[in-house]
């Protein structure tokens, strides 16, 4: 056993007798703690400060094109008469879809004692995270009036006299949006106490060691401790599970509780959900392949992992996909002329472009999944998961966009265009994602050393006690 | 209490300010051993041994750990469970209150409080509160924050986070013979066992950050304080907008003055001589109802009477103007229909579909007793069938009574088209049946 791990071990493999190691190479605890360790002790690489040169220039302008529209008003934007929701609606569906993988990895896995998870789920977590920072900032500054945007909030308002109306669903959006994001916070800050206490202990600086320490919380891995951290973690997990199926839920109701022809669907919440899980595991894999490469984490995130993910993709794909095709049956089934209308239009309208690019990237492209040579090979799950999160920006632009363009009342038809304001503050969102990721990679235990220790193959010295006891 | 690292916040003092500790006394044992199973196995002889005030370190949990060591199963999902259901009750309760009854939302007439479409929020405050909860009570139930620990000053203890497992027994346990723990953790396989005495570093907040703390909380009252005094006290100068809203424009408002105009007015007085676009009515029959005398410039002035059936009927006042009898329009089926049209847009719902005053608003108003409501004027009423048109033109114009003047809001051809209608009102519920055409009479016949 010990010398089978210490050799290269295909971990793609299915063998039924016997579980695939989670972590290959010659490990023990030390040297997990070594590898994710030495990621922020090293001196920072060039190729670090160049990318984050790169994204913090793309958040500064991000920052500042927010700035250019509170100044000057929504009328930057391509939104106008009947297209009033356009890219920022689109943004948000998009990043938040995006902010699914994490908490799905971390809560539902975790639920279902899929241990896998342990490797990738503080990374996918911290992308949750900074996804849904980027989703929030777009329906914030679509209120056109930011600076009411506190009006959202149920206070005692002396100037409004009045409280925010609950039995609308874009109010739910709020709520559900922001609960989200603390609870993600929440579920990624706990579990990551105990590795930022590794942090603070192996720090040679004093500030690091300060900083680390104010956030370790005094933590010191007493079994009492572990034991109410582990109840809590399984509660946070189980809070987190309902919570990570009700966000896109909720995000769906803003679209399907309208009675715009194209919305007004009943498959939404399951659709949008399916399809949040897919652009979530997309992105985790586009970040993970480089990441697992520069940062030398192959023996941790291994490729059964990636294939695992990548089954997960398949499936989710594969769900989208039929989603589409029941979205058309039922159009036809319901026997609903607009709704008929709003679908055939869809696909052969002024946006087919768009319907047909959302296709090929999200239904066929997947299904390629289905080789095993596909799943295995980094660069070729990489290019997949590229098209899949190109895709799947498209799906919320056909579903928010066509649908409005052309809706009840002809008279009223226009074909939307966006302005350079919304491409380049689309681009420079991703500045800010990436800056958020960049500092997490750079200062931050990137993946759960504590979990993955607790699930590694036992190391060689403690096999040879086991065998002499 | 004392920081992480004291040597990293005040290495001066750290050597001195030992006083309030009994120096050299010892707090417990600690034992390092080789890996997660000895750790267990040690685990278990300490509690057989009875002690309790024990703990076990490692840098993971390990399992089969609670039942080693004796640990009670912890209170939290009761804690969380509580505190969700709590959250769910105010969830409910503070939609209810503040959509349905303390600024109650209609919308299409749906119900004021329904459970499916409150259940979103309800759910989102649940799982709020439950996930600060379980976060927070784990916190308080370990003991943390809890940056200073004896431990702490173990160097070797540092590797607990990495690669090392330890097991402590306490000195306040009722059992505790360092020796025989000590002896004990060896008899468990202990790699290494050192006495870990109290703390030397000072429990104390070191000033220079307690001094930090203070002004800093000193900074951030300054901005509440700032809007108190701002919100309490009066000032000369203009209020400032972070956000105008619109509010305040470059136009000047009717009563301002101006540097523009010699006068110094902004408004600015009718050119004279001349007559605005859509001012200049020629016909005065078909614009007023009435012939302008000498004297009287218009009806609108005299005090209307007191009651509408006060007037004698045919008999005008002596000083009323001089309404016109006729209509000044061509009397058409088109005009009739326009004026239905009109009528009941405008007219019926104080004076009824019918005209005679029973229109819904009125029935509401005297059904809610309200003490300022005149009943409209039955239009049918022997009176107003006495009264000239161009006087029922001039109601409409400028109002009766509590009746405002529909001047505004109807053109002066659907006025007349009104009167007509009201006309019509009058004269088919006063009807004989002479008086209809015969084709329409014998509808009507077949009818009853």
């Amino acid at each position: 056993m010990a010398t089978a791990l210490a050799a290269p071990v295909d971990t793609t493999i299915e063998d039924p007798t016997r579980r695939p190691p989670l972590v290959t190479g010659d490990h023990d605890y030390q040297s997990i703690t070594d590898t994710i360790h030495s990621i922020s002790e090293h001196k920072t690489p060039r190729a670090w400060y160049i990318a984050f040169a790169v994204s913090s220039t793309a958040t500064v302008t991000f920052f500042l094109l927010i700035g250019y529209l509170i100044y000057q008003g929504v009328g930057v934007w391509g939104n106008n008469n009947p297209v009033f929701w356009g890219w920022p609606i689109v943004n948000f569906v998009f990043w938040v879809g995006i902010g699914h993988a994490g908490t799905l990895i971390s809560a539902i896995l975790f639920l279902f004692r899929q241990n896998w998870r342990t490797s990738v789920n503080r990374f996918a977590e911290a992308m949750t995270i900074f996804a849904v920072v980027c989703a929030g900032i777009f329906p914030g500054i679509h209120v056109g009036r930011v600076w009411f945007a506190y009006w959202l909030a149920p206070y005692p308002a002396t100037r409004l006299d009045m409280w925010p109306n609950f039995r609308s669903p874009l109010l739910w959006d709020v709520f559900a949006v922001s609960t989200y994001a603390t609870v993600s916070l929440l579920f990624w800050y706990m579990g990551m106490i105990p590795d930022l206490a590794t942090f603070r202990d192996r720090s040679k600086s004093k500030i690091k060691q300060f900083v680390y320490g104010v956030f370790a919380l005094g933590w010191n891995g007493s079994a009492r401790h572990w034991h109410r951290y582990e109840k809590a973690y399984m509660l946070l997990a189980a809070l987190a599970t309902p919570l990570v199926l009700s966000v896109h839920t909720v995000v769906s109701f803003d679209f399907a509780v309208a009675q715009l022809p194209g919305w007004h669907a009943t498959i939404f919440p399951p659709y949008f959900v399916a399809g949040a899980v897919f652009s979530g595991f997309a992105m985790v894999i586009t970040l993970m392949v480089p990441a697992r490469k520069w940062f030398g984490l192959k023996d941790l995130v291994t490729l059964r992992h990636l294939e695992n993910m990548c089954k997960v993709i398949l499936a989710t794909g594969s769900m989208v996909g039929f989603a589409y095709a029941i979205e058309f049956f039922i159009a036809w089934y319901g026997g609903n002329p607009y709704e008929g209308f709003a679908f055939i239009n869809r696909a052969f309208g002024p946006y087919a472009w768009a319907y047909w690019t959302m296709v090929s990237c999200n239904v066929i492209a997947p299904q390629f999944f289905w080789i095993k040579k596909v799943r295995t090979t980094p660069w070729m799950m990489f290019i997949i998961c590229i098209f899949v999160n190109i895709g799947m920006w498209f799906e919320r632009f056909v579903i928010t966009v066509t649908s409005l363009s052309r809706d009840f009342l002809p008279s009223s038809w226009a074909y939307f265009k966006p302005t350079p304001i919304d491409m380049a503050m689309f681009a420079c969102s991703f500045g800010l994602f990436f800056t958020l990721f960049l500092l997490f990679c750079r200062y931050l235990p990137i993946v759960a050393m504590a979990e993955v220790k607790s699930v590694m193959p036992v190391p060689e010295s403690e096999a040879k006690n086991d065998t002499k006891a | 209490m004392t920081p992480l690292s004291a040597t990293l916040l005040e290495p001066e003092t750290t050597q001195q300010d030992v006083a309030d500790e009994p120096s050299g006394s010892v707090c417990g044992v600690l034992a390092e051993f080789s890996g997660p199973k000895e750790l267990l196995r040690a685990a278990e002889m300490v509690r057989d041994a009875g002690y309790t005030k024990t703990d076990a370190f490692s840098p993971f949990p390990i399992h089969g750990m609670d039942d080693a060591l004796g640990i009670k199963s912890t209170i939290l999902p009761v804690i969380v469970l509580v505190v969700g259901l709590t959250g769910c009750a105010g969830g409910l309760l503070m939609q209810w209150w503040m959509n349905a009854v303390d600024y109650p939302f209609l919308i299409s007439g749906k119900p004021l409080f329904s459970l499916p479409a409150n259940i979103p929020v309800t759910f989102e405050i649940i799982v709020l509160t439950s996930a600060f909860t379980a976060f927070l009570g784990m916190l308080g139930l370990n003991g943390l924050p809890k940056p200073a620990n004896p431990l702490f000053e173990q160097e070797r203890f540092r590797g607990v986070t990495d690669n090392k497992f330890f097991m402590y027994v306490a000195a306040d346990d009722p059992k505790y013979d360092g020796q025989e723990v000590v002896e004990l953790f060896h008899r468990a396989g202990a790699t290494w066992v050192d006495d870990v005495p109290n703390s030397t570093s000072p429990s104390r907040l070191p000033g220079a950050i307690k001094m930090a703390l203070l002004v800093l909380f000193a900074i951030a009252l300054v901005p509440p304080l700032m809007i108190y005094r701002a919100r309490h006290t009066t000032s000369e100068a203009p209020r400032f907008d972070f956000f105008p809203d619109m509010d305040a424009q470059r136009y000047r408002s009717a009563q301002q003055s101006s540097d523009l105009f010699a006068d110094g007015r902004a408004m600015r007085p009718q050119v004279a001589g001349t007559i605005a676009v859509g001012d200049f009515h020629e016909n005065d029959a078909f614009f007023l109802g009435y012939i302008p005398g000498e004297d009287d410039e218009a009806p609108a002035d005299e005090p209307a009477p007191a009651d509408a059936a006060a007037p004698a009927a045919g008999a005008p006042a002596a000083n009323e103007p001089d309404y016109v009898t006729e209509f000044p329009v061509e009397v058409t089926e088109s005009l009739m229909q326009r004026g239905q049209l009109k009528f009941n847009i405008y007219c019926a719902p104080c004076h009824g579909l019918a005209g005679q005053g029973d229109g819904l608003v009125s029935l509401r108003a005297i059904e809610l007793q309200q003490p300022t409501w005149v009943p409209p004027t039955n239009l049918i009423s022997p009176p107003v069938v006495a009264q000239p048109v161009g006087k029922i033109y001039d109601t409409i114009t400028n109002g009766r009574r509590k009746m405002s003047g529909y001047a505004a809001q109807i053109p002066p051809e659907d006025r007349w088209a009104i009167v007509l209608y009201v006309r019509a009102l009058q004269k088919s519920q006063h009807a004989s049946l002479e008086e209809i055409p015969e084709d329409k009479a014998a509808v009507l016949k077949n009818q009853k």
